[in-house]
């Protein structure tokens, strides 16, 4: 072993940043990629004031009457899974994003883009779930396009839907409102959806029990205002990118700083099982049945018997704060006492080595 | 969860940290070799209880980190074939080679899966006869029994579709090379849990021996870091400097002898570069030549593509535990997880990366919100 020879001249590692000049996956993780793409290549277009707050959907004048609306596209691999399908989550997705403004869904149309092989009995199904879905919520889907393209030029169906919802009152919902003192509070466990598409998707055959939280939330959300009557500074459904990604847009929206409770964060054991095997983190994993609500502390009593008084939410939790210091920055304080930085992430969580 | 959430106990935690705290007389420097105990450190903040008893130092034990930078351009050439299917572990994807990362080989039109097991690569070749599918095989003795599995596997069920692209590393060289470097300062080990209970620790003995420092064989969870730390600040109070085993619920002297048989049966011993560190002799795994016709680099010929590294990034002395990551001149500013100068940025695992994302504020925030 004299032969070893450690330099320190050299040190070794790659040169600079490349900057890509093509869309990468990654754009769409919702996490600091998918930021970019909209603030470098979409939103220098896009213009509107009812854009600027970004929130889950817009309130828009008309008529004298403000409305919220809201469109979503919905990629998903398999299109059925345990807990849903593509066709659910479409409807539900984009009822939440009202919801998180204070609205009150009312009429969906929907997009679908098929791909030239797709078993018609694969699209029954998925159609006769959205209309059951879109029942059970109270929404009518009221118009809709329908495009076929070749085989291998889309994922077996792609989805869209847009939404729209009208206020009763002044009570409008944005991701500016959280104030210094608010507390966080989640209403249910995290990471249930996109773990059990990992678990499902093709190559990964591990067997679990877990099923998709997706729900339609406004219900729940409903439930919450009335209890401390529109006393609710933000509402977020931590969809993409996870409470972790959620919690970053509304630090930096509001100019706060965000403290979260390791030990309070709810994560039903299948998921926090699934997580460390694969090394990730549940707080980036997406959910699409839970939502975040920012609450003045002085209501998180009644609005905790209030969630946990629904189907929906029996296992709200209080899991953080925000406070005045560290405005922009999220970050946990862990089981042992120590802190850590909960960053957005550049793209998706990648599964680690070992 | 049953083996995990006794070993994350805070109060079992708090107490290790306040014997080791009272246990050590002077400021001991301790390295951790393996990315995934400087993942639980910083993540947790184990750091932040150990106060001024132990400075830990993170060693160069994140597979992502040490791949070298030819290895990178090897695996963006082979993905870049029509004919190749480049099957990896997640993580790779966004470390930069000279010209660009396997993400972005994606984005142009090559074809790269991630995978969860070499197994899954050695079925995705079976079920896709006309494709090429390469696995990038990285890591430390950890990963080695899966990938040998999957070399011999294909082996005996003529798979012939499938090859492999190696860049495995092994652990104690690299430790004898950090022992010998003139400006070391690491007095003591703990040595990776899960390549010690693939190989065991007989192989350690003559280092702990040799250069007189203890090697605490050590898990991953709070617990047993904390651990870790108190028996080899216990054995530096007494001038002992002998191997321990902390992490006992997973580890055996021997190891995993069925596990090692086929390591060696499917490889041999190499001299392999690391990232950061250089050359080392017989640090690295290859495949044996009757295994050759599995071996990407012959099949394809990708073997002439050299790398030289860029001197700007100070990686190598973050790898060789000299710089803390937050020192480097880079660290935040020019070198972030959007944009890794180097792998240590990249991984999860990275030293680099596990204090961008988990503990860029510390300081303010232990102060500010107590």
């Amino acid at each position: 072993m004299t032969a070893i020879s450690v330099s320190g001249a050299g040190a070794v590692c790659p040169t600079p940043t490349i900057e890509s000049e093509r869309v990468l996956l990654g754009h769409g993780s919702g996490g600091k990629l998918s930021a970019a793409l909209l603030r470098d290549h979409i939103l220098p277009w896009f213009t509107s004031p009812a854009l600027r707050e970004l929130g889950d959907a817009a309130v828009v004048p008309i008529s004298g009457a403000e409305l919220a609306l809201s469109t979503d596209a919905f990629v998903v691999s398999p299109l059925e899974f345990p807990g849903g399908d593509i066709g659910v989550l479409a409807v539900h997705g984009t009822l939440n994003d009202l919801a998180m403004v204070g609205a009150d869904p009312r009429y969906i149309t929907v997009g679908f883009v098929i791909e030239e092989g797709l078993p018609l009995a694969t699209l029954d199904r998925i159609v006769a779930s959205m209309a059951r879905s879109a029942e059970r919520a109270g929404v009518a889907i009221v118009a809709g396009d329908t495009k076929v393209v070749e085989r291998g030029k889309a994922d077996g169906l792609f989805i869209t839907t847009t939404g729209i919802g009208t206020f009763d009152g002044t009570f409008r919902a944005a991701p500016t409102g959280a104030r210094d003192g608010d507390v966080v509070l989640v209403s249910g466990p995290v990471g249930a959806h996109g773990m059990t598409i990992m678990s499902v998707r093709e190559g990964l055959g591990f067997e679990t029990e877990l099923i998709s939280d997706t729900a339609a939330l406004h219900p729940l959300v409903r439930q919450l205002r009335q209890a401390v009557a529109d006393d609710v500074h933000v509402m977020r459904d931590p969809t993409r990118g996870g409470v972790a990604s959620a919690l970053n847009e509304i630090a930096a929206a509001s100019r706060v700083g965000i403290e979260l409770d390791e030990q309070a964060i709810p994560v039903d054991p299948p998921v926090f099982a699934a997580c460390e095997v694969l090394g990730l983190d549940p707080l980036y994993v997406a959910n699409e049945g839970i939502f975040l609500a920012i609450v003045p502390a002085s209501v998180v009593d009644s609005a905790l018997a209030a969630l946990r008084a629904h189907p929906l939410g029996t296992r709200s939790r209080k899991i953080g704060r925000v406070t005045g210091a560290n405005a922009g920055t999220v970050w946990v304080r862990t089981a042992i006492g120590g802190t850590r930085v909960v960053d957005m992430l550049p793209g998706d969580q990648l599964p680690r080595i070992c | 969860m049953k083996y995990l959430s006794e070993y994350r106990d805070a109060r079992i935690a708090k107490a290790l940290a306040h014997r080791i705290r009272a246990t050590a007389s002077r400021r001991w420097v301790l390295m951790e070799v393996c990315g995934g105990q400087t993942h639980t450190i910083v993540r947790q903040g184990i750091d932040e209880l150990l106060g001024d008893a132990v400075e830990m130092i993170h060693g160069p034990g994140c597979p992502v980190c040490v791949t070298p930078l030819e290895q990178i351009d090897r695996a963006v050439a082979l993905a870049s074939r029509p004919d190749v299917t480049f099957t990896s572990f997640g993580d790779m994807l966004r470390v930069p080679g000279s010209d660009c990362d396997l993400q972005q080989v994606r984005a142009r039109g090559g074809t790269v899966r991630v995978v969860y097991s070499p197994l899954d690569a050695v079925e995705l070749a079976q079920r896709n006869p006309d494709r090429q599918v390469v696995f990038f095989a990285v890591g430390f003795e950890t990963t080695a029994p899966a990938n040998a599995m999957a070399v011999w596997r294909a082996h005996q069920l003529g798979v012939r579709n499938f090859s492999m692209l190696v860049s495995h590393v092994t652990v104690p060289p690299a430790m004898i090379a950090l022992l010998e470097a003139p400006d070391n300062r690491v007095q003591g080990f703990l040595a990776a849990g899960h390549v010690c209970t693939v190989m065991g620790w007989d192989e350690y003995e003559p280092i702990a021996e040799r250069y007189h420092v203890p090697i605490v064989v050590t898990g991953f969870e709070p617990v047993d870091i904390l651990e870790g730390v108190l028996l080899a600040v216990t054995q530096l109070e007494a001038g002992e400097a002998r191997v321990e085993n902390q992490y006992v619920r997973s580890v055996r002297r021997e190891g995993n002898t069925a596990a090692r048989e086929l390591v060696g049966r499917v490889f041999r011993l190499v001299d392999r570069k690391w990232r950061g560190i250089g050359e080392i002799p017989s640090s690295g795994l290859a495949i044996r030549e009757e295994y050759a016709d599995f071996d990407a680099e012959l099949r394809f010929g990708v073997q002439d593509i050299h790398a030289n590294e860029s001197p700007d990034c100070r990686a190598g002395d973050v790898l060789r535990g000299q710089l803390k990551p937050i020192d480097c001149p880079m660290f935040g500013n020019v070198c972030t997880p959007m944009h890794p100068l180097g792998a240590p940025m990249v991984s999860t695992e990275g030293a680099c990366a596990a204090y961008f994302t988990a503990g860029r504020l510390r300081s303010p925030v232990a102060g500010g919100v107590q």
